[in-house]
């Protein structure tokens, strides 16, 4: 009983994923491409990077970077706060 | 944690000095080819993590340098948030120092893509410490792993070399 339920949710289940991957968007066409051809070509004309993916990432979306590197610093404090004095307790 | 065979030392020998040198590369060359300093960094401390497990901790532990890892964590952080304040009169990190093409370079020193790159450099510096600091607070700490009953006397099962 039991396998014969999970083996019809399984069945019901790859049914739909697979009808949503035939009615998925085509890859590598978007809607909207006004912020990629607007990255693409600032990237290289105002900026002088050739590696659009740093340019992005230092530069258009610099402050997100700059929550990246806090994440690490906030991580190194936890492990720090956890581990400096060699694990010894009290 | 034991040195491994002399087989792993000898390769540690040769080889990994070259992960210093290709991680420094990838940080450098962050505008112009994949990576950028979050990966190189990575890879440059890829190098604390070999050093203990190709030669033990003993060796770790007298080649590591708290003071020069927070150091470098702290100018890295304090230098990315520099370059970020540099484009104040515009925006927060907006890049004043880039030389769109066609215009003249400020200084031969001063690459292209403006602060992209010192960005790369500041957070190279910053992941290069922080990551090596994880590998050695951890490793100092590793004796919480004991099963001894008591509050220390017995010592990890793999630290008897310090």
């Amino acid at each position: 009983m039991k396998k014969t339920v999970f083996a019809a949710a399984v069945i019901v289940l790859g049914g739909l994923l697979c009808g949503t991957f035939e009615a998925i968007h085509p890859f590598g066409i978007p809607y909207e491409t006004a912020m990629d051809d607007y990255f693409l070509v600032h990237a290289l004309s105002d900026r002088s990077a050739q590696n659009v993916v740093t340019s992005l990432v230092f530069d258009f979306r610099g402050f997100d970077t700059l929550g990246e590197a806090a994440v690490l610093f906030t991580a190194l404090t936890a492990i720090g706060a956890l581990f400096r004095d060699g694990g010894k307790r009290e | 944690m034991k040195p491994l065979s002399v087989v792993v030392t000898s390769v540690f020998d040769i080889f990994a000095w070259f992960m210093i040198v290709f991680g420094v590369y990838v940080i450098n060359n962050g505008h112009n080819t994949p990576g950028g300093g979050f990966q190189g960094g990575a890879i440059v401390a890829t190098f604390m993590s070999f050093v203990l497990v190709a030669y033990g901790g003993k060796k770790f532990m007298t080649w590591a340098r708290e003071g020069a890892y927070g150091a470098l964590e702290l100018i890295g952080l304090m230098a990315f948030f520099a370059f970020g304040c540099l484009g104040f009169p515009n925006a927060f990190f907006y890049n004043s120092l880039a030389i769109p093409h066609g215009g003249t370079p400020l200084s031969e020193w001063l690459p292209y893509c403006g602060t992209i790159s010192l960005m790369n450099v500041a957070v190279g510096a910053e992941v290069v410490g922080a990551l090596s600091l994880v590998v050695y607070y951890m490793y100092g700490s590793i004796r919480m792993v004991d099963t001894g009953a008591g509050m220390g006397g017995e010592r990890g099962h793999d630290r008897f070399d310090r």
